[in-house]
């Protein structure tokens, strides 16, 4: 098809399984009915942890945290809170004086 | 076993730490204690762990490759050798404390906790003292659950446990308020930021022995004074046994936990690795806390002054270094900002 702006040719790409078409002039992108949405549902599913599996056994129960402690932190639970901070803090803070 | 991966004997020498990141910073720019250092010690010192591994031999047959640098800040510099480690020490260090700290090493009663020396003297490298160790493995700072958690426990307790009978007379207290006030220091020194009011805020409500303005009110224990997973390695036998010698010395146990404490308070330790720890510590023995119940009455000063220090340094090497603070450390001055408006004396559970 024809980019409805430029009239340059448009190339259709797949980006996380939506069909979207490009201009090769403009780079203007052409989106279907429904396509938007589509795109936006993987991206609030991208930013969102995922729920924990139900009915998961946490391991130990919820241990004692101070008042002054974070919010998530000392309250039980592994959910994505400990993701990738976890992975960043592990290798600088917990080894640094 | 003791001092199984080497000889040692033309120098004396100090504990070494692998893998801290403040490894990384420039010599030559800040000195906690407020002297520029401008000498590199570094030459010498490779020069002194080569004779250290090899007394006996005029020629070193290694390879240039033997030879690694470990940490070189100011206050230590560590080069390794082969199985031989050697430290510089801070240029101001007190030579008698260092002394009184390296016999505690080097006491078979600490067999199996901390790491002994290959002598049991330390040497002067310009104007540095040098002390000498095997090599040790280091924990993997790139797989968190391979983190020993366990065994930092257990080697904490067992050092708790010490008896007085093992330590010489003068061993000082250990240095963990002093180390705390020298980051606040720092922080004060950097120049304003946004960040520092909350954590000059929580530091303020501290009681003074925290803040290293009184004495501790507990001397009777023998403490680390430093722990971090960068102060543990893997013996030639495949034990876990603690380093660093420099913050050594008698003083309120519960300051060693704080640290991961204060790791889990402020969200970046998941609660069952926190768990594990304190089990661990409470199953063989550990005097920091009471065996059950929250342990939180004897960690809450500790653990704040340890967030606090957490915090300044982080901020002061932000502005030294002209870059934003990312958001594990953003996560432990938000912790500075609660605690501040909750004084350790309000605090849940805190005994009067």
């Amino acid at each position: 098809m024809q980019c409805p702006k430029c009239r340059a040719p448009m190339h259709t790409y797949n980006r996380n399984g939506v069909q979207i078409e490009q201009c090769s002039g403009c780079r203007g992108i052409f989106l279907d009915y429904g396509e938007l949405e589509s795109l936006t549902r993987l991206e609030s599913q991208w930013s969102q942890p995922a729920p924990p599996p139900p009915g998961a056994p946490q391991a130990y129960p919820a241990a004692p945290a101070p008042a002054w402690g974070a919010p998530h932190g000392g309250h039980g639970g592994h959910g994505g809170h400990y993701g990738h901070k976890r992975q960043k803090s592990f290798g600088h803070m917990l080894f640094s004086s | 076993m003791r001092a199984q991966l080497g000889s040692c004997a033309r120098i004396a020498m100090g504990a070494y730490a692998p893998g801290d990141p403040s490894a990384q910073e420039p010599h030559g720019t800040y000195d906690p204690r407020g002297t520029r250092v401008t000498a590199d010690v570094l030459p010498a010192l490779s020069a002194r762990v080569r004779t250290a591994a090899h007394p006996a031999a005029d020629v070193c047959a290694c390879g240039a490759d033997a030879t690694s640098v470990l940490a070189d800040r100011p206050n230590g510099t560590v080069v390794r050798h082969g199985a031989t480690v050697v430290k510089a020490h801070a240029a101001d260090t007190a030579r008698a404390d260092l002394a009184a700290r390296l016999a505690v090493a080097a006491h078979p009663g600490l067999d199996g906790v901390l790491l002994p020396p290959l002598t049991p003297d330390a040497a002067e490298l310009d104007g540095r003292p040098v002390t000498c160790w095997p090599y040790g493995t280091p924990v993997d700072r790139d797989d968190p659950d391979a983190a020993p958690w366990e065994a930092a426990a257990t080697l904490l307790a067992g050092l708790h446990r010490t008896p007085d009978a093992v330590l010489p007379p003068g061993l000082p207290p250990m240095r963990g308020p002093e180390k705390a006030a020298r980051a606040l220091a720092r922080l004060r020194a950097a120049g304003p930021h946004p960040a520092a009011a909350p954590v000059l805020r929580a530091w303020a409500v501290l009681p003074p022995w925290a803040r290293d303005e009184a004495p501790m009110p507990d001397t009777g224990t023998l403490c680390h004074g430093d722990l971090h997973l960068g102060q543990l390695v893997r013996a030639g036998n495949g034990d876990w046994l603690l380093i660093d010698i420099d913050d050594l010395g008698r003083g309120d146990p519960a300051w060693d936990l704080a640290r991961p404490a204060a790791w889990f308070a402020c969200g970046l330790l998941p609660p069952d690795e926190w768990t594990r720890f304190l089990a661990a510590y409470r199953k063989a023995g550990g005097p920091a806390v009471t065996a059950d119940g929250d342990p939180w009455p004897a960690l809450d000063v500790p653990a704040r002054a340890l967030t606090a220090q957490t915090a300044a340094l982080a901020i002061a090497k932000s502005v030294e270094r002209g870059r934003p603070l990312d958001e594990v450390e953003m996560s432990v001055v938000d912790a500075c900002d609660r605690m501040a408006a909750i004084p350790p004396e309000l605090a849940k559970g805190r005994p009067a």
